[in-house]
């Protein structure tokens, strides 16, 4: 009995297709088939990623501008956050558990803890870096301390600030493969659910790298736009 | 009230784990306490031979760039590319294409901890002073004995920062080599199922705490690493650490 031609061939290419992932080989149509299952995943991954690095700007950027004014607390605003940059996230991920439960929550205090650091320093170095003169020139036009902090010495340090950020978004991606651990979904988990196949752990690993990447370029832009002089150079 | 409690007895129970060994939730074997030493000692051994192995590739590679002065792209970039792909991913993909094994899971760290070491390492041969090589040439030096008697002593705290970095990364990973078959500390984290919740908090306080103790431990040594002479002149230390403040010499962490 012949079956029809155009039945036939889509036989032939799913039995190909299923060889392939039976073999375990890197197979572009089943990525190609499957790639809607990467969709939530990655949306959770890119909400995990901005909520971190923008709750951990906040309280970085405030500790920073608090350490400004008052020198001596820069010291232990370092070795604090210092301390839960190194603890392990997979650790702090089940430490916080008892406390917090789990989900997204908790995936979110540990992320945004590691962003502390990495945002403060930089917040700091871009601070100190200005060069003395300006702020004298500053002052001399009969700038308060307020106005100066705002329009002489934050301007001057974005582009510390903004790098902070860059490395800041570019670990996170990285921690927040690790969020399934804690019931916060991710693309980790899309990894992790199938571990072995390697289609799967290129795809889930691509994805990381290119929101890496992408957010990076997204930081860079607007680094552009907020500083116009350095463009003119 | 009770909810404080009950995390507090949730705790309690989870270092009780780290300090007595008591029967699997799967039965018959004994998990807890002394087992922990086995994990633990693994766990060392896998960070140790990634992070010497991670060394010898990435020193003398970064040395020898940093006295021609050239591959700074290639420096520069390890770094940040190293940086975007994430851990999990690295593991996830030698674990699918190479299998599972000490070896295989070694490689994938080797790869983790060779961007910091090799961006630090440059970037502290680059800093040493150019007249100083120049003074050290004009003495007769050869290149090797630049290398050894004027650049490497003087970019060891740089090269030791690197390595500090690598290794606390290292120490952390390693957690999740469980996933590729080494037992590690990770072991009672990952395999909940076998070790109880007990289990994996307390494996989660003694991982936090080893972090903590690696970063301390390899904050004095490159303290104690850095030759005498350059802690005289620490008042510009800063050009040590890319991050690091300006002015004031202060730990960037304990």
């Amino acid at each position: 009995m012949p079956i029809p031609a155009p039945l036939a061939q889509v036989q032939i290419r799913r039995r190909d297709a299923d060889s392939c992932v039976a073999d375990n080989g890197f197979c572009p149509d089943w990525i190609v088939d499957n790639l809607d299952r990467y969709g939530t995943p990655f949306l959770q991954h890119v909400y995990l990623t901005v909520a971190a690095v923008a709750i951990g700007f906040a309280i970085a950027f405030g500790l920073a501008l608090l350490a400004h004014r008052r020198r001596w607390l820069v010291g232990p605003i370092t070795a604090a956050t210092g301390i839960l940059y190194t603890l392990p996230s997979l650790a702090v991920f089940f430490l916080l558990q008892p406390l917090t439960g789990r989900g997204t929550l908790t995936a979110l205090i540990a992320l945004v803890s590691y962003t502390l650091l990495i945002i403060f320093r930089n917040v700091m170095t871009g601070l100190d870096n200005v060069p003395t003169e300006t702020k004298d020139a500053g002052r001399g036009v009969g700038l308060t301390d307020r106005q100066l902090l705002w329009r002489v010495e934050l301007p001057l340090a974005v582009p510390e600030i903004l790098a902070g950020v860059r490395i800041a978004a570019t670990t996170t991606v990285g921690l927040a493969t690790l969020a399934f651990f804690a019931g916060a979904g991710g693309l980790g988990g899309q990894i992790f659910s199938d571990i072995n196949f390697k289609s799967n752990v290129v795809v889930g690993g691509g994805l990381c790298v290119a929101l890496a990447v992408a957010l990076d370029v997204i930081v860079l832009s607007a680094q552009r736009l907020l500083t116009p002089w350095q463009r003119a150079r | 009230m009770t909810t404080t409690l009950a995390f507090l007895s949730e705790f309690a129970d989870g270092i009780e784990f780290i300090f007595s060994s008591r029967e699997s939730n799967t039965g018959g074997v004994q998990v807890g306490g002394s087992q922990l030493l086995d994990l633990l000692w693994e766990h060392l051994k896998l960070s140790g031979v990634a992070v010497v192995i991670s060394c010898l590739v990435a020193v003398p590679l970064a040395l020898w760039l940093g006295h021609i002065g050239r591959g700074e792209l290639l420096a520069t970039s390890v770094a940040n590319v190293g940086r975007a792909v994430p851990t999990l991913a690295v593991i996830a993909f030698f674990i699918a294409y190479l299998g599972v094994g000490f070896t295989n899971v070694a490689l994938a760290l080797v790869l983790l901890a060779i961007p910091p070491i090799l961006t630090n390492t440059y970037v502290a041969v680059r800093q040493v002073d150019r007249e100083v090589v120049d003074a050290a040439r004009g003495m007769g030096l050869s290149a090797v004995q630049v290398v050894r008697k004027v650049e490497l002593p003087m970019a060891l705290p740089g090269i030791f920062a690197g390595i500090r970095t690598s290794v606390v990364n290292v120490v952390a990973t390693a957690t999740i080599a469980p996933l590729g078959g080494v037992i590690t500390l990770g072991d009672p984290i990952i395999n909940s199922s076998v070790y109880g919740d007990a289990g994996r908090l307390g494996a989660s306080i003694v991982v936090a705490v080893l972090a903590v103790g690696t970063e301390l431990v390899f904050a004095g040594l490159q303290r104690a690493v850095t030759p005498r002479g350059l802690k005289l002149q620490s008042g510009d230390a800063p050009r040590r650490r890319p991050f690091a403040f300006p002015k004031r010499r202060i730990q960037t962490s304990p």
